[in-house]
């Protein structure tokens, strides 16, 4: 047992630091620091930035265009991300689809969908949660009939509402739960789907959250034509993907680097924020110990992911014990997030909007944080809400 | 990085387990805490010839195995798995620590005597005064020719009764609760003027109010730098606040899983109460706590060897994580046993105690937040 970094861990360290130090978008920076809104080529930006470098999809094979990197690696570079603020690589393609694309897939399909996920240049959405299907999710209804087409080949016609798609208003393709089966168990009558996004009968609607962002949708499809072609795996047996994504979408879901560098953040705001008695607010007994106790279980929360990935080096995947990183790591993002808040005393109210047009106000590190704390509450709830990861440790960990 | 076991650890771990699991089973363990003389010395003993464990964390040149920290750690989280009470913490992992770093004369053959089982070591700290605070002493060691004469009452001794030896802290100069001035001294337990007031403890180990009264040691019984030892104090506390992580480990794993088995026994309303999700989510936090503790033991046990400030944070947030899990896990496992869990017979109400004493044990949560934030920046 011991901690330490090889040398050519190190050496890969600094090699990571360097990159993103001399690539890294001067634009990108710039909007960060002042709250704006990022656009759909701000996000790719620096997504294409890591393609052309080989850097944009560490876990996959490396025929595919992994970079083969050990655990250890990975985690490096997940630190070095966050130490250095960049946006993070939307997950929808390259964490989320293509696992399940180059487990299940053809070789027809992969050829066809794998390059543009890892160049960044398809932006994928998720097809999965409708109104009467959350948790439940595999009570879900859109459904798709098979016909066939004037030119003679198979189709599938989608009907039915998908909900809480999260940057869906930029999609070029998505990645759909359907029903394909109204007779069969939940389960077993589901099909997964790549939808082009620009076929006729899909409706992208803006939904507002609370903080007032435009970060998830709803999509209505209405006689929505899909080829036969663009179902992964069998018909009916779309579940077997569907789980599959969601374990992958657990694994990297703790955020430990983020919320190390989230706390090195709301340190440095304490300590210019003054206390009731005019010192700094770090130095209040009270304050000072709710950041304490965050930090040590922050620790904990780091050195059980560090277990995970040395099982998951060791060649067992990411099981369910990844449903403790989800709930851990989400309470802690939200404990950052609700101190921050209250770091910001009278600064936390005032509105930052889309444009960024109060961001003159009050300092700059108070800037939105009231944004983050209310668009915050989506992490105990999706990703399967942090209730539904109890029921999976319990039934899949606990046996009960 | 690395959180692997090497084969002779797991080795060590199977041997302690099997061990235990056929000569030291919940009701050998109740028999043997109510009669005299309150442990077993056949199971001290086998631990030694039999078994071959005491020298598992010493140097090949001591005599011992060639392990380190993991191999107590490995060891301790079995010995809670059983709460066993004879003293290993207290002679091994303290007594060992202190003759290993404060080097004092003649340390080579009391490590000799530990690894055969014939020296048993209590660390007499404690003062009734002085709760957590490892220099508060009013203990006092007078320089008197060549030697020392000590003076004090130390509280709360645990193993004392079955010690041949005692390490004490005392004074040799500075004011009561000053770092400068701290020495420790190793004294036979037999030597005149010490007296002792015995009695169980509430989780089944034995204690002892410790009096000295003029009690005359040579020069050869100071440890480490005189005056200068609370640095030597810290560390060995640290090493021995991260053996007892991975003691709370074992007894949150038999607290998690009798709560589990028991759950899926008990029938209300017609089915196993482990049906109920109330139930379940209370015993997935129960886990997820226990799954916390062993990282934050992990971390420790790796951050013994790192600088003293690393060290003291790993160990002291390791510490914070147990005594919260202590606290959380012990109380559900009894709430969910429901009335059963309220008997003496349950084995399960054994672990709670010894896990609510481990709270307490070498600092509180609240003294270990506190130290852990006076190491922090800012």
């Amino acid at each position: 047992m011991n901690l330490d970094f090889a040398p050519e861990d190190n050496a890969f360290r600094l090699e990571a630091r360097a990159f993103i130090a001399q690539n890294y978008p001067k634009i990108l920076r710039d909007k960060q620091d002042k709250g704006e809104a990022l656009t759909k080529e701000d996000y790719l930006s620096w997504h294409r930035i890591l393609a052309a470098k080989g850097w944009s999809t560490p876990s996959w094979p490396v025929e595919l265009g992994g970079t083969g990197w050990t655990a250890t690696q990975k985690y490096i570079w997940s630190e070095e991300q966050a130490r250095a603020d960049t946006i993070t690589i939307l997950p929808f393609g390259v964490s989320m689809l293509a696992p399940v694309l180059y487990t299940f897939g053809t070789d027809e399909q992969k050829a066809k969908f794998l390059p543009g996920i890892r160049d960044g240049l398809v932006w994928w959405c998720q097809g999965y949660s409708e109104p009467g299907a959350g948790s439940d999710l595999a009570s879900l209804k859109t459904r798709a009939e098979r016909v066939t087409g004037d030119d003679g080949k198979e189709y599938y016609i989608v009907n039915g509402q998908k909900t809480w798609t999260t940057l869906g208003q930029h999609a070029d393709w998505g990645f759909f739960l359907v029903r394909t089966d109204q007779t069969a168990k939940p389960q077993s009558g589901i099909s997964f789907l790549l939808i082009d996004m620009k076929s006729p009968g899909i409706e992208v609607r803006r939904i507002t959250t609370l903080e007032g962002g435009h970060e998830v949708n709803d999509v209505f499809l209405d006689n929505v034509k899909v080829p036969v072609e663009n179902r992964i795996f069998h018909e009916n047996q779309g579940w077997t993907c569907a789980k599959a994504l969601l374990a992958h979408e657990r694994s990297g879901i703790a955020g430990v680097a983020r919320s190390k560098r989230g706390l090195e953040r709301l340190r440095q705001m304490a300590s210019t924020e003054m206390s009731d008695q005019g010192a700094t607010l770090l130095s209040d007994a009270f304050f000072k110990r709710k950041v304490t106790e965050l930090e040590i279980d922050l620790t904990a929360l780091e050195f059980t992911e560090l277990r995970t990935l040395a099982g998951e080096s060791s060649g067992k995947g990411p099981g369910p014990e990844s449903s403790i990183l989800k709930i851990k790591g989400t309470e802690i993002q939200q404990r950052l997030q609700d101190l921050a808040l209250e770091a910001a005393g009278h600064y936390g109210a005032p509105f930052l909007g889309e444009a960024g047009h109060n961001s003159g106000v009050g300092p700059l590190h108070s800037l939105d944080t009231a944004g983050d704390y209310f668009n915050g509450r989506k992490t105990s709830i999706y990703g399967g809400s942090n209730e539904i990861q109890r029921n999976i440790i319990a039934k899949m960990v606990l046996g009960l | 990085m690395d959180f692997s076991f090497t084969d002779e650890q797991s080795m060590l771990r199977d041997t302690v387990a099997s061990y235990l699991a056929d000569h030291y089973s919940f009701d050998q363990r109740r028999a043997a805490l109510k009669a005299e003389p309150n442990w077993r010395p056949d199971v001290w003993k086998a631990f030694a010839d039999e078994l071959g464990i005491l020298g598992a964390a010493f140097s090949e040149e001591q005599g011992g195995l060639g392990g380190g920290a993991t191999e107590n750690m490995v060891v301790m989280e079995e010995l809670g798995k059983a709460l066993v009470v004879e003293p290993y913490l207290g002679t091994v992992v303290i007594g060992g620590g202190f003759l290993k770093h404060g080097k004092p004369a003649g340390a080579d053959e009391l490590i000799g005597q530990i690894i055969a089982g014939e020296a048993i070591i209590a660390f007499a700290y404690a003062e009734p005064q002085g709760r957590y605070n490892l220099s508060d002493l009013k203990t006092t060691a007078t320089k008197s020719g060549a030697g020392y004469v000590l003076n004090g009452h130390k509280a709360v001794v645990i193993g004392a009764p079955y010690a041949t030896h005692l390490i004490v802290t005392a004074r040799t100069g500075g004011s009561q609760r000053e770092a400068q001035g701290v020495s420790v001294f190793i004294v036979p337990k037999s030597a005149a003027g010490v007296t002792t007031r015995d009695y169980p403890t509430v989780d089944g180990f034995r204690a002892s109010e410790v009096y000295f009264e003029n009690v005359s040691v040579g020069a050869d019984a100071l440890v480490g730098p005189e005056g200068q030892s609370l640095p030597l104090v810290e560390q060995v506390m640290d090493e021995a606040v991260a053996a007892t992580c991975a003691e709370a480990c074992g007894v949150l794993r038999r607290l998690h899983e009798g709560t589990l088995e028991y759950t899926k026994q008990r029938k209300q309303f017609g089915q196993p109460i482990s049906a109920f999700q109330v139930l379940q989510h209370r015993m997935v936090d129960m886990f997820i706590q226990l799954e916390q503790s062993i990282s934050m033991t992990y971390m420790a046990t790796i951050k013994l060897s790192d600088s003293d400030v690393e060290r003291a944070k790993g160990v002291s947030a390791a510490k914070v994580q147990i005594g919260k899990a202590c606290k959380f896990v012990g109380q559900n496992a009894i709430q969910l046993h429901g009335g059963m869990g309220m008997t003496d017979e349950m084995a399960i109400g054994h672990y709670f105690k010894r896990s609510t004493m481990i709270e307490g044990l070498f600092g509180s949560t609240d003294h270990h937040l506190a130290r852990y934030e006076g190491l922090s920046i800012g």
